[in-house]
C-alpha cells in the first residue's frame, strides 16, 4: 500500500492505531526526533530514499544543515518524491533546516541551493546571527499549548514573508534578528512557527528540549487532523 | 526506545538541566539565554551525519561548502603541513578567519591551543561558531585545559579514550572527537580511539553501582557523569571522529564503527582532486551502510593524499599524545 502516490490526501489513521512517521535521515538530529515521536506512541522509520515514503502517515524533517540536506536529497532522488508526497497532502513537520527545506523561497541560499518547497514562505538562513547569538527562550504559542513552549534556536532561520494561506503560530521580537537581515520586510515581530494545511514548521528545536507540545500538535492536529 | 509515556520525559534528554555556572535564571517569556549547554550541545547535534573539513583559505571554504560540508575548520596550515614544517603551531590570523567567516554560510570552527584561553577569547570575539581546543596545535599549557564553561561559544575537544572524553566534558566541552593521528592519512589511530571509547562505554554499562564508583575513580571523571554514561550507553555529547580519514571508505568505516560524523583534515586539500574527493566523502558519510554507494563515491577521485604510516612516526611526533 503506497498512500503517498495517490491523488488524494493520505487516509485517516484509524483511532487507536499508531501513526507511521518517517524521519528524513540524510543528516542532522534524526535520533532526537525519533525518540520524541516514539515516546508519543508513533512508529518511526528512517527515510533515505523514495521507497521509504511508502505507507507513511507523516514525515519529519529534522534540524541540520539545509544546504547538505538539499544536496543529498537531490543526489539520492528523494527530493522530487517528497515534493510529490507534499503535493498529495502528506503531513510534514520541519524544524530549523527542515523549515528551510519546506520553504518556497530561501532569501540567502548557498550557490545552487534549492528547497523542496510547499510552504508559502520566504526564509532567511541564520537569521539571528552566529552560534554565539543562538539562544533559548519560552514562547507563547496559544494554538499549540496553554503553557509557554520551551524553544531552542540554533543558528536558526526566520520567516521574512508569508503568503495569505500561512498561519503564524509563534513569533519573536524582530530586534533579535541579526542587523540588516530583515530587508525591510519585518516589523515588530518575526514568525518562527508556521502552519499551512498539512505543513508545519518551526525555526527552533523542540526535539532537544523535552517539551513535546509541537510533536503532539503535529501528531494530533496535522497527521490525525483532530480539533 | 521503549519509552511510551511522557512520565519518562525527565530522563529523555541527556542534558535537560543547564549546568552552566552563572547562567541567568529563566524567568519565563522574554528572557532569552545564550550559551546554555542545550544551545552548545545542540549545534553539535545538528552536525550529525556530516563532514567537517579543514580549510586554509576562503576559496577552500567555498569549495567545501559547495561539496556539502556541514561545517568548515579554519586554520593556517593543515596538519600534514604542520607536521612537515614543524615549529610552533598557533591560532590562525584573525584576518584569515574573518575571510572564511565571510565566504560561507555554514558553521565555521577554528582551533585554539590546548590551555590557551586567550586564543579562545579572541576566537569568540571573532564570532566563530565552534572552537576546537586542539592537540594539532602546540599546547600552551601542559597541565590545564581551558575552562570551557566560561564561554558562550561551544568547544569540541579530542580524546583517545573514555576518561579523556569525560574530563573534557567536565571542563565544558559540548562535543568530542576521537583524535586519531592528524596529518597522516593513516586511519588506524582513528579506528583505535573510537573502538576504545565505545568499548569502554559498553563495559561501563555492564557495571553495578558500587563498581561505578571505582570506575569513576579510574576514569578520573565525576561519578554523576560516569553514571549517566553507564545508564544511557553513550556520551552526553556528540562523538565525531578525526585524524587520518582520507577516502570515502575511511569515512564510512568510522561511521559504521559508531561515529556521529567525520572531521577530514589534510585528506581533502592534500589530494589530487579536492572538489570531487570532498563531495565523495560527504556522500559516503551519509550512505555509510550502503556498500554500492560507497563504491560509487570512491570512483574517479584521482590520487589520495600520500600519507605517513603512524608506526613510522617517532613517539614525540604523535599529536594524539598531547592532552591528558
Amino acid at each position: 500500500m503506497t498512500r503517498v502516490t495517490g491523488a488524494s490526501r493520505p487516509q485517516d489513521v484509524p483511532a487507536g492505531q499508531a501513526p507511521a512517521i518517517g524521519v528524513f535521515a540524510l543528516q542532522g538530529d534524526v535520533r532526537e526526533h525519533e525518540r520524541v515521536l516514539t515516546a508519543l506512541g508513533a512508529r518511526t522509520s528512517p527515510v533515505r530514499g523514495a521507497a521509504d515514503l511508502a505507507g507513511l502517515d507523516g514525515l519529519v524533517i529534522p534540524g541540520g544543515e539545509s544546504s547538505v540536506m538539499d544536496k543529498l536529497s537531490r543526489l539520492l532522488g528523494l527530493a522530487p518524491a517528497v515534493r510529490a508526497a507534499i503535493d498529495d497532502g502528506l503531513p510534514v513537520y520541519g524544524t530549523c533546516a527542515g523549515m528551510i527545506m519546506l520553504a518556497d523561497r530561501i532569501a540567502n541560499p548557498i550557490t545552487g541551493q534549492q528547497s523542496l518547497g510547499g510552504l508559502d514562505i520566504t526564509v532567511q538562513r541564520n537569521a539571528f546571527g552566529s552560534q554565539v547569538d543562538s539562544f533559548e527562550a519560552r514562547l507563547s504559542v496559544p494554538a499549540v499549548s496553554s503553557e509557554p513552549v520551551d524553544a531552542v534556536f540554533i543558528r536558526a532561520p526566520a520567516v521574512l514573508q508569508s503568503g495569505p494561506g500561512v498561519e503564524v503560530l509563534a513569533s519573536v521580537p524582530s530586534e533579535r534578528l541579526e542587523s540588516g537581515v530583515d530587508c525591510g520586510l519585518v516589523t515588530g515581530s518575526v514568525p518562527v512557527a508556521v502552519r499551512q494545511g498539512n505543513l508545519l514548521a518551526t525555526s527552533f528545536h523542540p526535539e532537544v528540549t523535552g517539551d513535546w507540545s509541537f510533536h503532539r500538535y503535529f501528531l494530533d492536529r496535522v497527521v490525525r487532523r483532530g480539533p | 526506545m521503549s519509552n511510551t509515556t511522557e512520565s519518562s520525559a525527565a530522563s529523555y534528554t541527556s542534558n535537560p538541566a543547564d549546568p552552566t555556572p552563572g547562567a541567568i535564571e529563566d524567568s519565563g517569556q522574554g528572557s532569552p539565554r545564550t550559551g546554555t549547554a542545550r544551545v552548545k550541545r545542540g549545534l553539535a547535534d545538528m552536525l550529525k551525519g556530516g563532514v567537517i573539513m579543514d580549510v586554509v583559505t576562503a576559496e577552500q571554504a567555498k569549495i567545501a561548502e559547495d561539496a556539502g560540508a556541514v561545517a568548515v575548520m579554519a586554520l593556517e596550515r593543515v596538519p600534514a603541513d604542520i607536521r612537515a614544517q614543524g615549529g610552533v603551531a598557533r591560532m590562525s590570523d584573525p584576518d584569515l578567519i574573518d575571510q572564511i567567516v565571510e565566504s560561507v554560510s555554514i558553521p565555521v570552527m577554528a582551533k585554539a591551543r590546548i590551555g590557551h584561553f586567550v586564543e579562545a577569547q579572541v576566537l569568540e570575539a571573532l564570532k566563530v561558531d565552534y572552537i576546537d581546543e586542539s592537540e594539532v596545535l602546540s599546547p600552551a599549557d601542559y597541565v590545564n585545559h581551558i575552562d570551557k564553561w566560561d564561554f558562550t561559544v561551544p568547544f569540541v575537544c579530542g580524546a583517545t579514550n573514555l576518561g579523556e572524553a569525560l574530563r573534557r566534558i567536565t571542563e565544558g566541552a559540548a562535543m568530542i572527537r576521537s583524535k586519531g593521528e592528524a596529518g597522516t592519512g593513516d586511519v588506524s589511530e582513528a579506528v583505535k580511539h573510537i573502538r576504545t571509547i565505545r568499548g569502554e562505554i559498553a563495559k561501563l554499562s555492564a557495571l553495578s553501582k558500587d563498581e561505578l564508583y571505582v570506575a569513576a575513580k579510574e576514569l578520573q571523571a565525576p561519578y554523576e557523569l560516569v553514571a549517566e554514561v553507564a545508564r544511557e550507553g553513550k556520551l552526553p555529547v556528540v562523538l565525531f571522529t578525526a585524524g587520518g580519514v582520507a577516502t570515502p571508505a575511511d569515512a564510512a568505516l568510522m561511521m559504521q564503527l559508531g561515529a556521529d560524523g567525520v572531521f577530514v583534515g589534510s585528506g581533502i586539500f592534500k589530494s589530487g582532486n579536492p572538489e570531487a574527493r570532498a563531495a565523495a566523502i560527504v556522500r559516503a558519510t551519509a550512505q555509510f551502510n550502503d556498500a554500492a554507494a560507497v563504491a560509487d563515491a570512491s570512483r574517479g577521485l584521482g590520487e589520495a593524499m600520500v600519507g605517513i604510516n603512524v608506526g613510522d612516526l617517532p613517539a614525540p611526533h604523535r599529536l594524539a599524545e598531547r592532552g591528558w
